[in-house]
């Protein structure tokens, strides 16, 4: 092993141009996927924050005692899907829409009674914020005797999810085309510098090392270069965050979890292309 | 120790590179192998040391039957051989001692063993004063010896080489020559394609000689195979 890292080290030093080379095409490559994982978290983020407002609003009847509701509070929390229910009087609508609607401010001074009727505002965990549950949950809430209506903004949900579907079938094609884009560009740049080595290779073979050996020292370089390409890319990456966050929009960066798989994906890259092209090489020189 | 049996070679063009070729090495033999370019002296070394298969017929080497052995055991086998070409083929980035004991290292060999080894191979070739010189440092002689104490290092029991001398010039021809004769002399088998007729000439050793990928003469057996078969 230690004379493999020494192999590898020595190919670095030896070649510095061509492994800067390697090194920088493979930041670039990763950098690229990045910027649109950038893209795609950002968006994630903000549909998150979007779905956050999605909730299901049961009118209740007038006259419908405390009680009542508390006991059907306690009913409707149970439901799977909720996360969490809100019950506003019939006082609160009215102070809210006095408060909310300032330019009807004449309107409200004029009335003898509220009209606003009391009503469950009921919230869904992440993950059942789409039109389906959300119609689930209206139904079962239409179920109660003093639930006069209940809505849910059905329309402008399943845009939301429209938008949401869109968003994951996009990340899933464009990220992929980059990944598999930089893949090749990644195995091309190391199947060159396996090529630009195949007399070290031929020489290591006619002595006795065996595949195996030979296969170490490239494997750790690629590995090497893959890893430091990924950290340049979030490198740059970081930079392309930073302008686009003071100069544009306020953005998220990736948390340190995420940040980790710019190197473990230049790696896993880097190892795997390099397997395949000395594997190759060496299969391309077995005796025939 | 080596030995073809009926060995014919074709490639996937359909040429014929050797034809129906027998003969055996002994332990301890110098044999020259010679013939024009072309007349397939490369290949026969090429079987030997498995970098090709024979198309048929039977190639033996130190106990290994090269047909049905697996390419696991080829790095084994080539452990065993000591092999040397025209053009030195030493890594350009090596020392001519890191370029010695880089054959132990694939080895998985120790450095207290690689040591003393490479320092005796080195002295035994003649270059222990240049331990340190790159190739590029080197004449071709030096270069060619460098190459053969490569070969030498790991003990094998025979040497192949080809056209070591095709590169030099007739001072260091006949000193990688005599180097050769001296390894044999301990004891090591040299097989050597060459087609300097001018350096077989003279010497006592069995000679080889292919045309067209045929065996056309053996000295062993003194006079042309041709007739021998007839």
């Amino acid at each position: 092993m230690r004379l493999a890292f020494r192999e590898a080290l020595r190919s670095f030093r030896r070649a510095p141009l061509l492994s800067a080379l390697s090194v920088t095409t493979i930041a670039f490559a990763i950098f690229v996927v990045g910027l649109f994982g950038l893209v795609a978290l950002n968006l994630n983020r903000a549909l998150r924050e979007v779905e956050k407002r999605v909730e299901v609003v049961a009118y209740l009847m007038r006259g419908t005692p405390v009680e009542v509701v508390t006991v059907a509070i306690g009913d409707v929390e149970r439901f799977p899907e909720v996360a969490d229910v809100t019950y506003v009087t019939e006082d609160q609508a009215l102070a809210r829409a006095q408060k909310e609607l300032v330019e009807l401010q004449g309107v409200f001074d004029d009335l003898v009674s509220n009209p606003l009727p009391a009503s469950l505002e009921v919230r869904l965990k992440p993950g059942f914020r789409d039109s389906d549950h959300l119609r689930d949950v209206a139904e079962r809430l239409r179920g109660f005797r003093f639930v006069e209506d209940v809505r849910y903004g059905r329309d402008w949900v399943i845009k939301l999810d429209r938008i949401r579907d869109l968003t994951a079938i996009g990340m899933l094609v464009i990220g992929g085309a980059f990944a598999a884009a930089s893949v090749v560009i990644i195995g091309t740049t190391i199947r060159m510098a396996v090529f630009q080595r195949s007399r070290e290779i031929a020489i290591m073979r006619l002595v006795g090392a065996t595949d195996g050996f030979i296969r170490l020292p490239f494997l750790l370089e690629g590995s090497l270069k893959g890893a430091l390409g990924g950290t340049f890319a979030l490198g740059l990456t970081y930079v392309a965050y930073v302008a686009f966050d003071r100069m544009l929009l306020r953005a998220q960066f990736f948390n340190p979890a995420e940040a980790v798989v710019f190197v473990v994906f230049g790696f896993a890259l880097g190892f795997s292309a390099s397997l395949a092209a000395v594997s190759r090489h060496l299969k391309s020189v077995r005796p025939a | 120790m080596i030995r073809f049996r009926n060995v014919f070679k074709a490639y996937p063009k359909g040429s014929l590179a050797l034809k129906d070729l027998t003969f055996h090495i002994r332990k301890g033999e110098f044999a020259f192998l010679t013939g024009h370019s072309g007349a397939g002296k490369s290949t026969v070394l090429k079987l030997i040391f498995a970098e090709e298969l024979a198309t048929s017929g039977s190639v033996q080497v130190s106990g290994y039957h090269l047909a049905s052995m697996s390419t696991r055991d080829i790095p084994k086998l080539r452990r065993r051989l000591g092999i040397v070409f025209q053009d030195f083929r030493l890594l350009e980035d090596r020392t001519a001692e890191e370029n010695i004991a880089f054959t132990l290292e694939v080895t998985g060999a120790r450095s207290s063993v690689i040591e003393p080894k490479v320092t005796r191979v080195l002295a035994q070739v003649g270059l222990a004063a240049k331990a340190l010189a790159y190739p590029r440092e080197l004449s071709g002689g030096e270069q060619q010896r460098v190459a053969i104490a490569r070969a030498l290092v790991n003990d094998p029991f025979v040497i192949l080489a080809d056209e070591p001398t095709g590169n030099l010039d007739e001072r260091a021809t006949r000193g990688v020559f005599q180097l050769l004769r001296d390894i044999n002399a301990n004891g090591t088998a040299v097989l050597m394609a060459t087609h300097d007729l001018d350096l077989v000439r003279g010497t006592p050793f069995r000679t080889l000689e292919l045309q067209d990928g045929g065996l056309v003469y053996d000295s062993a057996v003194d006079r042309p195979a041709a007739e021998t078969e007839s």
